[in-house]
């Protein structure tokens, strides 16, 4: 091994609070009382069970309507993608695209992304690590902006509620798209980017 | 070492909570939402209620996935496609309905689409002009259940399990009459037209009504329905006739219905009975008329302003109309006589009809109609064009009896029967007129005028002799006239001495007189001094002025 040492080789560890390298064995940040752990716990099924939950809430999420119209006597209920299509329609074709990035693309790509980091960290793949590792910082960036839908929704359900002209409520659906944002984002974060290069080490724990 | 280097280990080691159960706790957040999700389809897959198509006739208004399918006002469904039937002729509406709406499965249900619609009794569907056109459903009543449709173009005027009866009404044409027209009784809305159709051989209208309860029980078996549609404008012979039922009926058609004044055992009439629906009030609840006679009629005369449907009267009374005037040539003449046609209607004549029946005898109804035509064309029946109103120049056909009628001969196997006619009576006036217009013409005014002129040139001629001769002698005559009468006056003047002689004489004549009276009384007192003379004592009695000549003392007796 050259270059510099891992912390396993001085027997110690870093919390993950204070950055307080603490020895290996102890439990609890000597500082700040924190947990203490090489790695995150269970980071690996954990990852995959918030991943699948929020597969599993995607799929409603797309089917059921998110948003509901009332304008002058007319109604409607529009799911994530008929909103898209409307306004594409529409002749909106920028609001039609943020609308389609925020809602679709992102969430797409950060379970792709999980889902790859998750295979590849377990089959200890030592391919594009550095990528990988880049990639773990860009989903954890647009991971914020994916509430975007829901905060439209709520503004808007709030703002517009113009009895019997036109009112907007906000549908099932949205419920649980933001549920699939917040499955994404636990993902995200009980995901351990260590783990991307212990598979650079033979014995690890 | 500094101070971050670590401290010695601690002898005893933590107790190591080790997990029984390996599975980790977080798997619970992919279960529940998997739970979550599951529930959802079973729910949806539980509420999934029957799927139905209807088909319409255009889509107007119609959107995928948007229009609603609403009863009272409940979404009941969706449409969830729109697609043309395979012969393009129609659309066709896929609807989801939702689990509660089974009942709108039924045979009988009725589909239609709300749209605005503005019409005479009203303006519907105004909440569709912003919101977008939805369907309406009205369950039905069938046992058995279908999934194909076919909607209706305008929505049912009566909704399912509304009390009340539906009536059938037979009518020659529609008028302007639609579905949802109203039914009017006393002039107060009843019902509505909820359907038509040609009757079945093409030969008239049946018009479906719906008379609401409690309003229903007002129809009678003899009720009569009339059309009460619009202004009814008639111009006929007996003048200009406007009549209507209400503003709204005017604007969409209706239908009125009463019972005629005399109906002495009408029961309440059953629903789907059927009736004749009249052109009018009055031949509505006019008496029935009973089978029609067709009559024929040849008028030597022009029949300008004889119109199909005027009147034909017998004796005054309304007996039937005219159907036809056509034109006839008459080759032994060579003119053309107009035929009339009509119908009468021998029941109008009340009571005198059943009279008649019973004295026809034996017979079908035609013969004896015929025969008792024969009779009383022999007294003098004859048809006349008369002229009803002399300002349109309308006429009607009368047929009076004129004894004076020459005889004609009737033939009674003739069909359609034939009545002989008189020339009008508005021809005969003319015709007077006429021969004394020429018996005008024929005064010789010429030679009279002549004989005139000849006569004033005589007279003339004798006033100038009468000027030079006569007068001057005349102004003579009258000079010595005047003499005379001045002469006359003279004498008879006052101081005339003839007239003192006249005075003198006069007073004689009155003693003479006065003597006479003495004498005559003298001899009445003494009638026998005309033989033996006056006696002594005997004197005049007006010498001693005694009595009066009356007081005559009895004779003394010598």
């Amino acid at each position: 091994m050259n270059g510099i040492p891992y912390a396993r080789e001085y027997k110690v560890t870093l919390c993950h609070v204070c950055s307080y390298v603490c020895p290996e064995d102890a439990h609890e940040c000597p500082r700040c009382d924190s947990p203490v752990h090489r790695r995150k716990p269970n980071s690996l099924t954990r990852t995959w069970a918030f991943l699948i939950a929020g597969l599993i809430f995607y799929i409603p999420a797309n089917l059921l309507p998110v948003m509901y119209t009332t304008m002058l006597g007319s109604s409607s209920e529009n799911t994530i993608m008929s909103g898209v299509i409307e306004f594409a329609e529409g002749g909106s074709w920028d609001i039609a695209i943020l609308i389609f990035i925020a809602s679709v693309v992102v969430p797409c790509i950060k379970f792709l992304v999980l889902g790859l980091m998750l295979v590849t960290c377990q089959r200890r793949s030592t391919w594009a690590m550095r990528e990988r590792s880049r990639l773990y910082r860009f989903i954890e960036l647009i991971g914020y902006w994916s509430m975007l839908d829901v905060l439209v929704v709520a503004l808007v359900a709030a703002l517009v509620q113009f009895r019997g002209l036109s009112t907007i409520e906000p549908r099932l659906g949205i419920l649980f798209f933001g549920l699939v944002v917040v499955m994404t984002m636990l993902a995200a974060m009980t995901f351990d980017p260590r783990l991307i290069w212990d598979a650079e080490v033979e014995d690890v724990r | 070492m500094s101070d971050n280097t670590l401290p010695p280990s601690p002898p005893t080691r933590p107790q190591v909570k080790a997990r029984k159960v390996r599975v980790s706790l977080v798997w619970l957040v992919p279960i529940v939402a998997a739970l979550i999700g599951l529930s959802m389809v079973v729910h949806d897959f539980l509420n999934v209620g029957p799927k139905v198509v209807v088909s319409f006739l255009t889509a107007e208004g119609l959107e995928a996935k948007k229009t609603q399918v609403k009863y009272k006002n409940v979404v009941i469904g969706i449409v969830t496609d729109i697609e043309l039937s395979d012969d393009r002729t129609h659309v066709l509406a896929s609807i989801d309905l939702n689990q509660s709406a089974v009942p709108f499965t039924r045979a009988d249900t009725q589909y239609w689409v709300v749209r605005p619609r503005i019409g005479a009794h009203g303006v519907t569907g105004v909440d569709t002009l912003l919101s977008g056109a939805f369907i309406g459903a009205d369950a039905g009543s069938s046992e058995e259940t279908k999934k194909d449709f076919t909607g209706l173009e305008t929505p049912p005027a009566v909704t399912f399990g509304e009390k009340g009866k539906r009536f059938i009404l037979h009518t020659d044409d529609l008028g302007s009459l639609d579905i949802g027209s109203p039914v009017y009784f006393r002039r107060i809305q009843v019902g509505q037209v909820v359907a038509y159709e040609l009757a079945k051989d093409g030969k008239g209208v049946d018009v479906e009504i719906f008379v609401g309860a409690p309003n229903d029980q007002y129809v009678l078996t003899d009720s009569r329905f009339w059309n009460a549609s619009g202004v009814d404008v008639t111009l006929g012979a007996s003048g200009l006739k406007v009549s209507t039922q209400s503003m709204a009926s005017i604007l969409s058609g209706g239908i009125a219905f009463r019972e005629p004044k005399y109906s002495p055992d009408a029961k309440i009439a059953d629903g789907n009975a059927e009736f004749k629906l009249f052109e009018d009030q009055a031949t509505a609840l006019a008496p029935p008329d009973g089978e029609p006679k067709y009559i024929r009629m040849r008028f030597n005369q022009s029949l300008r302003g004889l119109v199909v449907n005027a009147p034909v009267d017998f004796l005054g009374v309304n007996i039937g109309r005219v159907v036809s005037v056509d034109l006839d040539y008459d080759a032994a003449t060579g003119t053309f006589p107009g035929i009339v046609g009509a119908v009468i209607y021998p029941q109008r004549l009340g009571a005198a009809n059943d009279k008649l029946q019973q004295q026809a005898g034996a017979g079908d109804d035609e013969e004896k109609t015929s025969r008792v035509l024969g009779q009383f064309i022999e007294r003098g029946l004859r048809a006349q064009v008369r002229t009803g109103n002399l300002l349109t120049g309308q006429l009607y056909v009368a047929m009076d009896f004129d004894p004076k009628a020459p005889k004609v001969s009737y033939n009674a196997k003739a069909r359609p029967l034939e009545i002989p006619t008189v020339p009008g009576s508005f021809d005969k006036l003319q015709e007077q007129l006429q021969a004394f217009v020429d018996k005008l013409g024929k005064i010789p005014l010429d030679d009279l005028a002549k004989n005139l002129n000849g006569s004033l040139i005589e007279l003339q001629k004798t006033m100038k002799q009468v000027n030079s001769d006569v007068l001057p002698q005349m102004r003579g005559a009258l000079q010595q006239a005047q003499k005379t009468l001045g002469t006359a006056n003279e004498t008879l003047s006052d101081d005339s001495p003839a007239r003192q002689q006249l005075g003198q004489a006069m007073e004689e004549v009155q003693r003479t007189a006065r003597s006479v009276r003495v004498l005559t009384d003298f001899l009445s007192r003494h009638p026998e001094s005309l033989i033996r003379g006056r006696s002594g004592d005997a004197a005049p009695g007006s010498y001693k002025g005694s009595s009066s000549s009356r007081e005559i003392a009895p004779e003394p007796a010598q």
